[in-house]
């Protein structure tokens, strides 16, 4: 029994299929629960007003935006060392999430920054990393979509995963030497003593399992399509052998 | 490994080789900008170090396709792939012809430009010395990028989306260097850092252009 043996599509759709229904009620259930216990149950911050609850959006989606590059980065390793075409397929079904959740992140950081920062935009290394973020998602999608054969495609993008990820690390110090932040500490760390008051604290975790588990049904859904997808072509391709 | 890069170089300068285009689209856009910002000169002397950054890139990147998109239309990089020289070499000589032919002139003209948009005469020589250091990895990731869409009919536009983002650090250290220079700054830490980014690109990108070359030729 190993992780590998679901780099067989027959069990991976198995596994996933049986993962999938509980993934997404679990994700709807805390997002519903997270989202209205964190708007309507929680006070309001003394100076943020309510402004504050957009937390509950913005740091799950911000999180998951990063989190999803890194995974993206680990199945591309695994499609360049071992070639498992589930691990390409996950990588590729993984990047419009991704897309999604930075573009979240920077709409509900403009809106709180609009009423709190005075500007909906500013050239803030936070902010302008997020956007080459968001450029390098672009890039990986649309080198997806322009090269027909999908193992030359698998390779190319992967190796683009590879390279950008050193590239982003590198614009993200880069950015940081640029200039000087407006945007605040991380709101959440594991090693910190105390984060955010438990007030907002505990709407927010259930919001991040929420989004978490949310990633991780709409991931299983898109790969399972692609593995269908390729699946349907596969037979085409033997009906026009035929 | 010289035949080739004699071979590149005579090609890019002779009629047809678009040798000297990447320098009239750079005087072009240094030409443009007092159009668009209008001819105040202490405006354009702020600005000029970034002005004369981004146009050098901008040249660079319009010339990024020819580095490997003839070659691989007329054949010549499957007999490259065949030959003993391995791919890394091949591509790193592409990279360097290509910087000879599009960086190099660029390095040399900035100063000429720089008058035409009243750089302070203390910015003179960080705007030469940081476009020195940086042209040469604006090539080396350039030549990756057109390693990954060299397959792809019409992928100019997706050469620059996909080079783009990867030119942010060089170009943040560079014009930072450059417009610290303008303004009497110390320049070495920006200097510093793209040296290292340069040196650090052409040490490792070749590995990974010539990776994606293989999977585009095989």
């Amino acid at each position: 029994m190993s992780l590998w043996e679901y780099a067989n599509p027959v069990k991976f759709m198995a596994l996933s299929g049986r993962i999938l229904p509980w993934a997404a009620w679990l994700s709807g259930i805390c997002l519903v629960v997270g989202l209205i216990w964190g708007f309507f149950f929680t006070p309001d911050d003394f100076r943020q007003g309510s402004t504050v609850k957009i937390i509950y959006l913005h740091v799950p989606s911000a999180l998951m935006a990063i989190n999803i590059w890194m995974m993206m980065l680990v199945t591309s390793l695994v499609w360049i060392i071992r070639r498992h075409h589930v691990s390409a397929l996950a990588a590729k079904a993984a990047a419009p999430i991704g897309v999604a959740m930075t573009l979240i992140a920077l709409i509900t950081g403009a809106i709180w920054g609009q009423p709190m920062w005075g500007t909906w935009w500013a050239w803030d290394p936070r902010l302008t990393s997020f956007l080459i973020l968001f450029l390098f998602y672009l890039g990986y999608i649309a080198l997806w979509a322009a090269i027909e054969d999908n193992d030359t495609a698998a390779d190319l993008t992967s190796i683009l995963c590879l390279v950008g990820s050193v590239f982003a690390v590198l614009s993200r110090y880069a950015v940081n030497f640029w200039n000087q932040g407006l945007h605040q500490g991380a709101s959440l760390s594991l090693d910190k003593e105390k984060n955010v008051a438990d007030v907002f604290y505990f709407p927010l975790l259930v919001c991040i399992a929420g989004f978490v588990l949310l990633f991780i049904a709409l991931v299983l859904l898109r790969t399972r399509t692609e593995i269908r997808a390729r699946r349907a072509s596969a037979l085409l391709a033997r009906e026009r052998m035929a | 490994m010289k035949a080739l890069l004699v071979r590149d170089l005579r090609l890019a300068i002779r009629a047809g080789g678009g040798f000297g285009l990447g320098l009239a689209f750079f005087l072009i856009v240094t030409v443009l900008v007092p159009f668009g910002v209008g001819p105040q000169s202490a405006l354009l002397s702020t600005i000029a170090p970034g002005i004369l950054w981004l146009g050098a890139l901008l040249a660079c990147l319009l010339s990024l396709d020819r580095i490997l998109a003839l070659d691989w239309e007329d054949g010549t990089l499957d007999l490259l792939a065949c030959a003993p020289l391995p791919m890394e070499a091949a591509v790193s000589v592409k990279a360097l012809a290509h910087w000879l032919t599009t960086g190099l002139p660029l390095v040399i003209a900035a100063p000429l430009f720089a008058l035409l948009l009243n750089l302070p005469s203390a910015g003179y020589a960080p705007l030469v010395l940081s476009l020195l250091l940086g042209t040469p990895a604006l090539s080396v990731i350039g030549t990756f990028g057109a390693a990954l869409t060299v397959g792809i009919k019409r992928g100019g536009l997706l050469l620059s989306l996909l080079v783009l983002p990867l030119y942010v650090p060089t170009l943040i250290y560079g014009a930072e260097a450059a417009r610290r220079g303008a303004a009497g700054l110390d320049t070495s830490t920006p200097l510093i850092m793209l040296a290292g980014i340069t040196f650090g690109v052409i040490a490792l990108l070749p590995f990974a252009s010539a990776a994606v070359l293989r999977v585009n030729i095989r």
